[in-house]
C-alpha cells in the first residue's frame, strides 16, 4: 500500500471517528437525563405501581445506549456478539422470573 | 504471534480498527462477547435472589431497604460511573486514531473515576456495618444486598486492576496490533460494570426506596 493511500484513508476514518464521538456525547447526556428522571421519580414519591415500570423502563433504554454505542453493538459485524448476548439475556431473564415466582406467587 | 503484531502503530498509519486487525484480535473479541452474555446470567441469578429475599419476611434485624439507603451517595456513584463510562469512550477513540498517549491519559481518567466509585462503595458498606447493623450475616436480606452489589464491587476492582496493568505493561511498548485487542476488550468490560450499576440502582437502590 503507498504511504499517501495511508494517510488520506487515516483523515477519511479520523474524522468519521469524530462525528462517532458525537452521537457517544448525544448518548452520554441521554443517559445522565434519564438516570435524573428516576431519581426524580422517586424522590417525587409517585405512586410505586406507576413509578416501577417507568423507572424500570428507563434502565432498559440506558442500558441500550450503552450497549449500542459504547460499546459499538450498532456498528457492522456485531452478529454473534448480539447472539451471545441476547442468549444471555434470556436465560438471564428465566433465571429472575423463576426465582421472583417462587418466592411471590 | 508475529513481530508485525508488535510493530509501534502511530497516528497516520492504518489500520481503522487496529482491535480487529488480526484474527487473534477478532477471536478475542468474539470471545469476550461469548463471556460477558454468560455474566448476564450470573448477574441475574443474583438479581433474582436479591428480589426474592428483600421482602420483610427475610429482614428480621436491622432496618429494611426504605430506611436503609440514602439516594444522595448512590446519585453521586452513578454520574461517577457513568462518567467513567464515557471516558473510557474516549480512550477507544483516541486507540482508533492510533494515538497511544492520549488513550493512556483518558484511561487514567478512567480510572480515577472508578476508584473514587470504589471508595464511595467501601464508605457505603462501612457505615451500614459499623452504624445500621446491617451485615452479610444480619439475615437474608443483608447476604443478597452484599452479594449482589459486593459482586458488581469486585467486578469495578478487577477492572480497575485489568486496566492498570495493561496501562502499565505497554506504557514503553505504545500501541500494536497485539495489545489494541487488549484494550478495546478491557473497555467492553467497563463499560458492562456501568450496565449491571444501572440495573442495580434501579432495582435495588431506588425500588427499595419506594418499598416494592
Amino acid at each position: 500500500m503507498a504511504k499517501n493511500t495511508n494517510s488520506t484513508s487515516y483523515e477519511f476514518y479520523k474524522q468519521k471517528n469524530k462525528e462517532e464521538m458525537k452521537y457517544q456525547l448525544i448518548t452520554f447526556a441521554l443517559m445522565i437525563i434519564f438516570t435524573l428522571v428516576a431519581f426524580g421519580m422517586v424522590i417525587a414519591e409517585y405512586n410505586p405501581m406507576f413509578t416501577i415500570p417507568v423507572i424500570i423502563l428507563l434502565a432498559c433504554v440506558q442500558v441500550g445506549f450503552q450497549l449500542y454505542y459504547f460499546m459499538h453493538m450498532s456498528h457492522k459485524g456485531h452478529g454473534l456478539p448480539a447472539l451471545f448476548l441476547y442468549s444471555g439475556i434470556f436465560v438471564a431473564l428465566l433465571t429472575v422470573l423463576a426465582m421472583v415466582t417462587i418466592v411471590w406467587w | 504471534m508475529s513481530s508485525d503484531q508488535l510493530q509501534r502503530l502511530k497516528p497516520g498509519q492504518s489500520p481503522h480498527e487496529p482491535e480487529k486487525a488480526t484474527l487473534e484480535g477478532k477471536n478475542k473479541f468474539l470471545g469476550f462477547w461469548f463471556f460477558l452474555g454468560g455474566e448476564t446470567v450470573l448477574f441475574a441469578s443474583l438479581f433474582g435472589t436479591y428480589l426474592a429475599l428483600n421482602g420483610p419476611e427475610s429482614n428480621t434485624s436491622g432496618p429494611g431497604p426504605a430506611e436503609l439507603f440514602g439516594l444522595e451517595l448512590v446519585f453521586i456513584m452513578t454520574v461517577i460511573l457513568l462518567t467513567s463510562s464515557l471516558t473510557s469512550v474516549y480512550a477507544i477513540y483516541h486507540m482508533k486514531n492510533l494515538d497511544f498517549g492520549k488513550m493512556q491519559l483518558w484511561l487514567g481518567i478512567t480510572v480515577a473515576l472508578g476508584l473514587t466509585f470504589l471508595g464511595l462503595e467501601i464508605y457505603e458498606f462501612y457505615e451500614y456495618i459499623m452504624h445500621e447493623e446491617h451485615t452479610f450475616t444480619s439475615d437474608a436480606f443483608g447476604s443478597a444486598f452484599y452479594a449482589l452489589v459486593g459482586f458488581h464491587g469486585g467486578h469495578v476492582l478487577f477492572g480497575l486492576l485489568w486496566i492498570v496493568t495493561l496501562m502499565v505493561r505497554n506504557s514503553k511498548r505504545g500501541l500494536n496490533l497485539y495489545n489494541a485487542p487488549k484494550y478495546y476488550i478491557a473497555s467492553l468490560y467497563w463499560h458492562f460494570i456501568d450496565v449491571v450499576w444501572v440495573f442495580i440502582f434501579t432495582v435495588v437502590y431506588l425500588m427499595g426506596k419506594l418499598g416494592g
